[in-house]
């Protein structure tokens, strides 16, 4: 059952309510320990065992493999929490932008621009 | 009697820390943020408040979702920010003002707000970079604090209405405090940024315009909002407005807007300053 009565109809936006929180709760936990340094090597010298040990599922795992920004946020991933992970790989949210958009982050950021004008 | 003197609502992104960090504030893409930033620094001179009330959002740094409050209200002694995963400093301790504190959580439970109090709370760049960017040059904040944290992680979150009127209550919990205190809110976040999703760089300059102006004009105006709807207009982080209306809400009397910036982009979000002062 939808936890909420009206889910957004915008394309290519989610909010974050309770369906996904309850999905994505694994996925999230294990981005929240990311604000401890030694987690974050812990993480970087075996991925697949910090997955597993936070309980990530399969579709959450593929998606941590394959740095898949949309296919986190479809697993239940929180963009507050994949911030963190996003860190780790040294990306900023314009990269992240990018990824999302399918554009270069060249594109993305004169996308930025143009809306101040 | 503790009197309210104005509100500050200012943008917060964590891109904000590392331009600081690198003195980048004269390079070329932060000139127009940080130059919004002088007058305001002028005023909190002039006007030397106590106290700042500071409304924002947690980021995934002292709240998760396995304990996840919809209002929270600091009672520490001390305020810590911490590494937030991303590499930016950690910025020095925020002196707190427990009494203050109290009076607040007291005054908000009686006037039906029922918060979460924590006498330990990380404070995450939403609090810290917005105080580093109002004093920048002291390198401790130089007036206690009092952070006041709404949910705008997990849905649902309070309404705009809602936080218009925690302000109000804030207010008049500040009000029957007897000492004589210097109190400034200072709300963080917005205006108008998509992070999240194939809309990702979604920004929307006329409703921000429209929003800072009717925070004169006609300061309930975005209350006629959900959330969902101002997703649609803002952006799923662009909601973070809600900062900026429980400031207004908390500002008592003829509030007179003294300065703004509007800057697009800082980052990925279209940063907005005003400063308000209450006469």
């Amino acid at each position: 059952m939808e936890t909420t009565k009206r889910k957004l109809r915008v394309t290519g936006t989610a909010v974050f309510d309770g369906d996904l929180a309850q999905k994505g709760y694994a996925l999230n936990k294990m981005c929240f320990s990311f604000n401890d340094a030694a987690n974050r090597q812990a993480f970087a010298a075996d991925e697949a065992g910090y997955c597993q040990r936070y309980g990530l599922n399969a579709e959450q795992y593929a998606a941590v493999r394959e740095r898949n920004v949309l296919g986190l946020l479809a697993a239940g991933g929180n963009v507050y929490y994949l911030a963190k992970f996003a860190g780790i790989l040294g990306l900023d949210v314009q990269d992240l932008g990018a990824l999302q958009t399918g554009m270069s982050k060249e594109a993305f950021k004169q996308m930025l621009l143009e809306a101040g004008k | 009697m503790a009197k309210i003197v104005g509100g500050i609502t200012t943008s917060h992104v964590p891109a904000i820390g590392r331009a600081i960090a690198q003195n980048l504030q004269q390079d070329p893409y932060w000139k127009p943020f940080f130059d919004g930033f002088p007058p305001v620094q002028k005023w909190l001179d002039e006007v030397k408040p106590d106290v700042a009330i500071v409304i924002y959002n947690d980021h995934g740094l002292n709240f998760f979702l396995d304990k996840l409050p919809t209002f929270a209200v600091g009672a520490a002694a001390q305020y810590h920010n911490a590494d937030e995963g991303w590499g930016i400093p950690t910025l020095p301790p925020f002196a707190g003002d427990a009494e203050l504190s109290w009076q607040l959580i007291n005054g908000l439970v009686a006037d039906e707000f029922d918060i979460t109090t924590c006498q330990e709370m990380l404070v995450d760049h939403a609090f810290s970079l917005p105080m580093k960017l109002l004093w920048p040059e002291q390198d401790r904040c130089p007036v206690r604090t009092i952070p006041v944290c709404i949910n705008t992680v997990q849905y649902p979150l309070p309404s705009a209405a809602r936080c218009y009127k925690l302000g109000e209550a804030i207010a008049r919990a500040v009000a029957s405090w007897p000492d004589d205190l210097k109190v400034v809110i200072i709300g963080t976040g917005g205006l108008s940024h998509q992070l999240d999703g194939e809309r990702a760089g979604f920004i929307n300059k006329a409703f921000d315009l429209q929003f800072m102006d009717s925070l004169t004009a006609a300061p309930k105006w975005a209350t006629q909002y959900s959330n969902e709807e101002l997703v649609e207009q803002t952006g799923t982080q662009g909601v973070e407005l809600l900062m900026w209306l429980t400031t207004r809400g908390a500002l008592p009397g003829e509030v007179v807007e003294l300065h703004r910036n509007y800057h697009i982009p800082i980052s990925n979000t279209a940063a907005g300053l005003m400063l308000f002062e209450c006469r």
